[in-house]
């Protein structure tokens, strides 16, 4: 394991706020799910996650197919299509058009696409201010850290620290009552909106046969993003393609209920283009940015290519025991939880994050609540092998290879093993405090030792 | 730029060749319930009512806008039906604005947004609102209080119901928005806060 993730373990471990933070807070998003996917309310449920899974799978098939598609019929409603192979060619299209624009202010809605390129940073090195809107993620921006779940960007923090920060960087007095915080949030962000000159907003879906943007909200940002500005800028992985509108009576129902626990999020915007001639308001320019920034390299393999079937909704987060224990920090990239820790080696390459694959538990409890039904345990198992097939053989554990042989070679025993047993029990609980075990189970608990062993039981019945 | 790079990269990695047939895509999955109107109208009120909007039927909408007006100000959308109702001549409503940045202005300023909808779905409580010359985003998005009247005739099923009539909304406008209760966060200690960015207020007036 990585020293640095280790550490960072360690750290959320022994922060008991942290700790409580996460755990009610991921509870509660849990049991909201529970009840809005349970059979009386939604009684086709797993039929709708059989649907989904079919679409995604059939539309990162024929991946080139749909965005080309897609590309023809936004084309044809007068948006704009642009390609980037990664964060660098975002950053330079965004720069060339603001300059040709005369641009200064950008207003941002929450993207996990664009945490992945850092778009903030880059832009702002540029001279240009880009404004997070979502309260979590304007939060996030002034505290500069990255978001700690996928869906509740600002999980990790209380009021009072929200109140010190509004204080240290807005100059307000300091407010603890969340509804007077998020009044604050918006008046500032009331004036930004109005006067900024570029939208910049993610995408949940694009939709190939209407050439269309779909994001879903809850605040209205988004909406006032792509609305309020005369540039509007979609920025969207390669993967968020979907054939038909029609489609999204199946993902619709499932992404606010695995996310939130909502029949559907407050506002789900479908933007197809700049406004038409007739209509009275809506941007004169609309872009979509394709991008890739390492999604093709998920492609070749057909079992883990899955794993770009992904809607980001956070339902794998919010039931896993690590991520409600480790949380969102520990994990390296802007991925966390079961879902970061397939997609973040596969992204980097898993010679880079070799510990991630590790950190689960393998209790199967993600690929169950995953909408799009993404079998997230057996990528685990596959990315593990990965690891050990790209470590060269000096690194190889060799104390780890001996330790396995021996197991092996106990458990083919029979007669051996059950010495070993009695002699184990006899001489009480052993102690690994140093060496490799000690390491092991500093972070695992041993089961105490039964009195008898079941062979024992089963001889007496 | 990267149009080519990456499209062949996807094409490689996938085994496929530009322009090559794909299989025909699993069908929408589209179920539509049959559900009496006044089974609609039933639901749709409870659902608004259970986000904590208002919602309320009532045969004369013109006489309950102009006792929320109260004094306040207002701005109504171009829908024909809410001058049918008599509602966009009330005193306090502003209304037949066709100028961006003139309806920028007036929504900033104004307590409530006025609107009809183009169709509700019965099951969630949501509102759909189709950009047109008649419904702009705005109006339903910067006041902090927004009313919609809707004829109870436009109330669907759900979401079937709107994918089957609207398969393809790009070919009527470039936005359709589901409205779905007032806007919120709970981004702070997960306590729910209604009026983030969009109206914390919304009423839903189911009208003949």
């Amino acid at each position: 394991m990585s020293t640095e993730f280790d550490q960072k373990v360690h750290g959320t471990l022994g922060d008991a706020n942290l700790q409580f933070a996460i755990y009610t807070a991921t509870g509660r998003l849990k049991e909201k799910r529970v009840e809005t996917v349970a059979t009386d309310v939604l009684p086709d449920y797993q039929e709708l996650r059989t649907q989904a899974n079919a679409i995604k799978k059939h539309s990162i098939e024929n991946l080139d197919h749909y965005l080309e598609e897609f590309e023809r019929n936004l084309t044809a409603h007068g948006g704009r299509v642009v390609y980037c192979k990664d964060g660098t060619e975002v950053a330079d299209f965004i720069l060339s058009l603001a300059k040709e624009r005369g641009a200064h202010l950008i207003v941002k809605s929450k993207s996990m696409t664009t945490e992945e390129i850092d778009l903030n940073e880059r832009l702002e090195h540029q001279g240009l201010e880009s404004v997070e809107t979502d309260l979590g993620e304007y939060i996030l921006q002034l505290a500069h850290q990255r978001p700690y779940h996928i869906v509740a960007p600002a999980l990790h923090m209380t009021r009072y620290e929200v109140a010190d920060l509004f204080e240290r960087r807005l100059h307000v007095p300091n407010e603890t009552v969340p509804e007077k915080q998020t009044a604050l949030a918006r008046s500032v962000l009331r004036q930004k909106f109005l006067s900024a000159d570029i939208g910049i907003s993610g995408a949940n879906f694009l939709v190939a046969d209407s050439g269309a943007v779909v994001i879903v909200e809850n605040e209205g940002n988004a909406r006032l993003t792509t609305s309020a500005p005369k540039i509007h800028i979609a920025i969207a992985g390669i993967e968020k393609v979907i054939p038909r509108s029609q489609d999204l009576a199946t993902f619709l129902k499932l992404l606010a209920r695995s996310a939130t626990g909502q029949l559907l999020s407050v506002y789900t915007s479908f933007l197809s283009g700049p406004r038409r001639e007739s209509e009275i308001d809506g941007p004169d320019e609309f872009y979509v940015v394709l991008l890739d920034n390492g999604r093709t390299r998920l492609l070749p393999d057909k079992g883990k290519r899955q794993s770009l079937f992904c809607i980001r909704c956070g339902a794998c987060l919010n039931t896993c025991p690590v991520y409600r224990k480790i949380g969102g920090h520990s994990f390296p990239w802007v991925y966390s939880g079961p879902i970061g820790a397939i997609l973040t080696p596969q992204f980097m390459g898993v010679q880079h994050e070799p510990a991630l694959p590790f950190a689960s538990s393998l209790c199967g409890a993600c690929g169950e609540v995953c909408p799009v039904k993404i079998d997230i345990p057996k990528i685990l198992l596959e990315l593990r092998s990965d690891v050990k097939k790209t470590e060269t053989r000096e690194k190889q554990n060799r104390l780890e290879k001996l330790a396995f042989r021996g197991f092996a070679w106990l458990m083919t025993h029979p007669r051996i093993y059950e010495m070993a047993g009695q002699l184990a029990r006899s001489l009480g609980p052993p102690s690994f405090n140093a060496g490799p075990l000690g390491a092991w189970l500093s972070q695992r608990d041993l089961p105490p030792l039964p009195a008898r062993s079941f062979r024992e039981m089963w001889r007496r019945r | 730029m990267s149009r080519d790079h990456i499209l062949h990269r996807v094409r490689t990695a996938l085994g496929r060749s530009a322009g090559q047939a794909v299989a025909e895509a699993p069908p929408p999955r589209i179920l539509i319930p049959r559900v009496e109107m006044d089974a609609r109208v039933a639901s749709m009120l409870a659902r608004v009512e259970a986000l904590a909007g208002e919602a309320l039927e009532t045969a004369n909408p013109c006489a309950f806008v102009a006792a929320a007006i109260a004094g306040k100000t207002a701005v109504a959308s171009n829908a024909p039906y809410l001058a049918e109702c008599g509602i966009t001549s009330l005193p306090g409503v502003r209304s037949g604005i066709t100028d961006r940045d003139q309806l920028r202005d007036a929504c900033a300023a104004a307590d409530i947004g006025i609107t009809s909808a183009d169709y509700a779905l019965a099951d969630t409580g949501t509102l759909v609102m189709l950009a047109s010359p008649h419904e702009t985003r705005l109006i339903s998005l910067l006041p902090p209080q927004h009313i919609a009247v809707v004829p109870r005739g436009r109330i669907l099923t759900g979401l079937d119901e709107l994918f089957s009539i609207l398969p393809n909304p790009a070919e009527q406008t470039s936005s359709m928005v589901l409205i779905t209760g007032p806007s919120r966060t709970a981004d702070i200690e997960q306590i729910l806060v209604r009026g983030v960015h969009g109206p914390g207020h919304i009423t839903v007036v189911v009208a003949p």
